[in-house]
C-alpha cells in the first residue's frame, strides 16, 4: 500500500489573547531574534494544549505538537478527540488553510477539504452560478463542473430553483446544494469535518451513503466527527488526539473504546462521608457508582449492560429497607423508576424489603444492554423503609452518557429518536393472497 | 498538482514524487504562477461575481459604472472650475476632470478593494485552500472592466469635443502605444500597494483606516483636479514622487494635449515594480498563516 499523506512532527503554535500593542512588541522581538539567527523566543514558552487549566503563565499554546502519522491510499481514517484536542487545527493544516509552525506535511494527489458545505456561496448569485463558483473554489475546472452539472442538480433536488438567487433559498436547500457540489468532487484525498452534523436525517443518510461510495471507490478519506456510530461504521482506522498530540492510532474500534473510556465529563460516581451523607436516623447513602464489566465509568456503549451500585448503611436494627433508583433524561424527566421490592424485580433480591441488621449493604441494579438510547442520562437514588417513607435521597447524584457503537446501525444511520432503544422481538410473515 | 492523477494506483510510493509539500517557512519569491494558472477558472468566476453581484437588484444596473464618474466630473467641474477657478491647461474643464478621474478611480478602486482581500474573504480562506493571489488579481481585472466601460464614456465625450473643434490636441501616435502601458502600470501599482496593505491589515487593522482616508488624501497629491504645471516648482518634485502623478498626467497629455512626463513615468515604473516585489513577498508570507490572526 502506498502512502498518500505523510505528516511528520507537525506543531502549531497559537497566541492567546487579543492582538494589540503587546503583539507588536512580540513581533519586533521575534524579528530581532530571527535576524540574529536565534530561535523564536516564544516557541519555548508555549504550553501544551490543555484548556481546562485556565490562564497559565504563557501567552502561547501549542494546539498541536509533534503529530506524526501516515495515511495509505484508499484508507478511511477517522480523527477522534474531545473539543479542543486539535482536530480542527489538524484539518486546517492538512487542507492548507494555515501553515504549521513546525514539521512537514507531504501528500500525493489532489486534496479537497470539506470543512464546510457551500463555501463561498454568494447570496446574490443564482444556484447555477454558485455551483460553478463553489466548484471552482474547491479546485474543479469549469469544464469538469459543466460535465457534471446535471448530476449535481439532480442530487441536490434544487432543479426548480436553479436560476433563483441563493439568498431566497431555505437554509436546508443551501446545504443540499453545497454538499451536492462537493459530492461530485473528483479529488484523490477528501478531508471531511462534521459535515454530517448538518441537515435533516434524510440528508444525513444521503451524505453517509455518498461517503460509503467514496470509500468504496478507493479514495482516501480523513473524517472528523463526534458521532462514534458513524465513525465505527465508516472507518477502519482511527487516530485519537488528546491535548494536541496523537495518543493512539489503531483500529477504529479500539480507538473509539479508548476515547469513550477516557471520558470524565460526567461523574459516574458519588460518595459521601458520614457527615455529608444524605439520610435519616434510619438509613443513609454512602456511595452510588456506575460500572460496566466491573470498570467504573461514565461513558458506556449501547451493547454492554450498565451496573448501578448503591451502597447504604442501616442505622436501626430491623428496618425493612429497599433501594430505589430513578433514571432521568438530560432535562430531568423521569424515564423509569425501579426498586428492589420483591414483586418488582426479576429473580429475587436477598435484602430487598427485608428486615436489615445494622451495617453497610450494597445493591446492584443492572440496566441491560440494548435498552437505553445514545443519550445523556442521570440517576437519583433513594433508600426507602416500609416501601413508603424515603429515608435517604440523592438527586442526580450520577450522570452518564451512552454511545452508539455502531452495532444497531448497520442499516439505518440517521437520528434514532426516543429515550430508550430496546431490541424487541419482531415477527413478520408473508400473507397468502386474499387472506 | 495538475498531473496528480498519475501519482496514484498500485504503482507504489517510491518512484512517485510528492505532489504537495507543506513546510513552516515559505520561499520568498515564489510567485506560483503555474498554480495561479490552474485556478484561472476561479479567477474568471470571481471577476464575474464582482461585476454581476454588485448591481443585482438595482434598477440602473451597470449604468452605475457610468454614472459614478459622470457625477464626480460634474461636481468637480462646478466646484473646481466654476467656483475655485482652477486652471485646466486650456482644455475643456469637463474633459479635463474626466480624464483625471477615470484613471484615478481605476487605481483607487484597485487599492481599496484589494486592501480588504483577507478580511473580506476570511470566511472562504478559512475553509478552503486556493492560491490567495487569485482574489487580488481578480479585483484588478474586474476593476479593469469597469474602467473600460468608463473609458467608453470618456471616449464619447472626448469625440464630441473633438468634433466640435474645441481645445483638444490628441497625440494620435501615442494613444495606441501608451494607453495599454498606462493601464498595465496603474493596475500593477494598485495591485502592488493593495496586496502590501492587505497583508499588513491582517494583523494590524490600523491600516484599514489609513487606506480609507489615505486614498482620499492621495488624490489631492495627484494632479486629478489641477494640472501639474500649476504646482509651484518648489513642491513639484514632491508631487512627482507620487507614482500616480505620471500616469494621470501622461493619460491627459496623450488625449488632450501636452507633454508626456517621460522621466517621471520611468520613475513610476521603478516604484511600481518595487511595490509589486515587496507586496508579493509579504503577501506570500502572510497568506500562509493569516487565519491565525485575522
Amino acid at each position: 500500500m502506498s502512502v498518500v499523506i505523510s505528516v511528520e512532527n507537525i506543531g502549531k503554535l497559537y497566541r492567546l489573547g487579543e492582538t494589540g500593542t503587546g503583539s507588536l512588541v512580540h513581533d519586533v522581538n521575534r524579528w530581532w531574534h530571527r535576524l540574529r539567527g536565534r530561535e523564536d523566543p516564544y516557541r519555548k514558552v508555549g504550553i501544551t494544549n490543555d484548556r481546562t487549566r485556565a490562564a497559565v503563565a504563557s501567552d502561547y499554546v501549542w494546539a498541536l505538537r509533534d503529530v506524526s502519522f501516515e495515511v495509505n491510499h484508499g484508507e478511511v481514517l477517522g480523527i477522534i478527540g474531545r473539543n479542543g484536542a486539535g482536530k480542527s487545527t489538524l484539518l486546517k493544516l492538512l487542507s492548507r488553510v494555515t501553515a504549521p509552525t513546525t514539521g512537514r506535511i507531504r501528500a500525493r494527489g489532489r486534496i479537497a477539504s470539506l470543512l464546510e458545505v457551500g463555501t463561498g456561496f454568494h447570496p446574490e448569485l443564482t444556484g447555477r452560478e454558485n455551483i460553478f463558483l463553489n466548484g471552482a473554489i474547491l479546485g474543479m475546472r469549469r469544464a469538469e463542473i459543466a460535465s457534471k452539472l446535471d448530476e449535481i442538480v439532480a442530487f441536490s433536488g434544487c432543479a426548480a430553483y436553479l436560476d433563483t438567487p441563493v439568498k431566497r433559498y431555505s437554509s436546508g436547500m443551501v446545504v443540499r446544494l453545497g454538499f451536492s457540489v462537493a459530492a461530485y468532487l473528483e479529488a484523490e484525498i477528501l478531508i471531511v469535518d462534521e459535515v454530517l452534523a448538518v441537515g435533516d436525517s434524510e440528508f444525513q443518510k444521503r451524505c453517509l451513503g455518498k461517503m460509503h461510495d467514496v470509500a468504496r471507490d478507493g479514495r482516501t478519506v480523513l473524517l472528523v466527527s463526534h458521532n462514534m456510530g458513524v465513525m465505527a461504521n465508516l472507518c477502519r482506522h482511527a487516530l485519537l488526539l488528546e491535548q494536541g498530540t496523537v495518543s493512539l492510532q489503531a483500529e477504529a474500534r479500539d480507538v473509539i473504546g479508548k476515547y469513550l473510556a477516557g471520558g470524565n465529563r460526567q461523574s459516574g460516581e458519588s460518595a459521601w462521608d458520614e457527615q455529608a451523607a444524605p439520610g435519616s436516623a434510619v438509613a443513609r447513602l454512602c456511595r452510588v457508582r456506575l460500572s460496566s464489566d466491573g470498570q467504573s465509568a461514565s461513558d458506556f456503549v449501547l451493547s454492554r449492560p450498565i451496573d448501578v451500585e448503591v451502597e447504604y448503611e442501616n442505622l436501626r436494627d430491623g428496618a425493612e429497607l429497599a433501594v430505589s433508583i430513578h433514571l432521568l433524561d438530560r432535562i430531568g424527566n423521569c424515564i423509569l423508576a425501579t426498586a428492589n421490592l420483591p414483586s418488582a424485580v426479576l429473580g429475587t433480591d436477598e435484602w430487598g424489603h427485608r428486615p436489615h441488621p445494622t451495617g453497610r449493604f450494597r445493591s446492584v441494579c443492572r440496566i441491560p444492554a440494548h435498552f437505553l438510547n445514545s443519550e445523556e442520562y442521570s440517576l437519583s437514588a433513594f433508600v426507602v423503609s416500609g416501601a413508603t417513607s424515603i429515608e435517604a435521597e440523592a438527586d442526580h447524584c450520577v450522570s452518564f452518557r451512552v454511545h452508539d457503537d455502531g452495532e444497531m446501525r448497520r442499516e439505518y444511520s440517521g437520528q434514532w429518536i426516543g429515550m430508550i432503544r430496546p431490541r424487541l422481538e419482531w415477527n413478520s410473515r408473508r400473507m397468502a393472497p386474499g387472506q | 498538482m495538475r498531473d496528480s492523477t498519475e501519482a496514484h494506483g498500485p504503482r507504489g510510493s517510491e518512484e512517485h514524487p510528492w505532489d504537495l509539500v507543506v513546510e513552516p517557512e515559505a520561499r520568498l519569491f515564489d510567485l506560483r504562477l503555474r498554480e495561479l494558472w490552474h485556478y484561472r477558472d476561479l479567477l474568471w468566476l470571481f471577476v464575474r461575481r464582482d461585476l454581476v453581484a454588485v448591481y443585482k437588484q438595482t434598477v440602473l444596473g451597470p449604468l452605475w459604472f457610468l454614472l459614478q464618474p459622470l457625477l464626480t466630473t460634474i461636481v468637480f467641474t462646478v466646484i473646481f472650475a466654476g467656483v475655485a477657478r482652477l486652471p485646466t491647461n486650456d482644455a475643456p474643464p469637463m474633459l479635463f476632470y474626466l480624464a483625471g478621474a477615470v484613471p484615478w478611480n481605476y487605481f483607487a478602486a484597485c487599492l481599496q478593494r484589494i486592501s480588504n482581500t483577507f478580511i473580506q474573504n476570511a470566511g472562504i480562506f478559512g475553509k478552503v485552500y486556493f492560491p490567495r493571489m487569485v482574489v487580488p488579481v481578480s479585483v484588478v481585472l474586474s476593476t479593469l472592466i469597469q474602467f473600460l466601460i468608463q473609458m467608453l464614456l470618456f471616449a464619447c465625450i472626448w469625440a464630441w469635443y473633438l468634433l466640435a473643434g474645441k481645445q483638444v490636441h490628441p497625440q494620435w501616435l501615442l494613444i495606441p502605444l501608451l494607453t495599454p502601458v498606462l493601464l498595465l502600470l496603474m493596475g500593477a501599482l494598485g495591485l502592488g500597494s493593495g496586496i502590501l496593505v492587505s497583508a499588513l491589515t491582517t494583523k494590524y487593522r490600523d491600516f484599514t483606516f489609513l487606506v480609507s482616508f489615505g486614498v482620499q488624501l492621495l488624490m489631492y497629491a495627484t494632479p486629478v483636479i489641477y494640472p501639474l504645471s500649476m504646482v509651484s516648482p518648489r513642491w513639484k518634485w514632491l508631487v512627482e514622487l507620487n507614482p500616480m502623478t505620471a500616469p494621470v498626467e501622461a493619460f491627459r497629455a496623450i488625449y488632450l494635449g501636452g507633454t508626456v512626463p517621460w522621466t517621471a513615468l520611468g520613475m513610476s515604473v521603478v516604484v511600481t515594480l518595487l511595490l509589486l516585489l515587496i507586496g508579493t513577498v509579504i503577501f506570500n508570507r502572510v497568506e500562509r498563516t493569516f487565519m491565525d490572526t485575522v
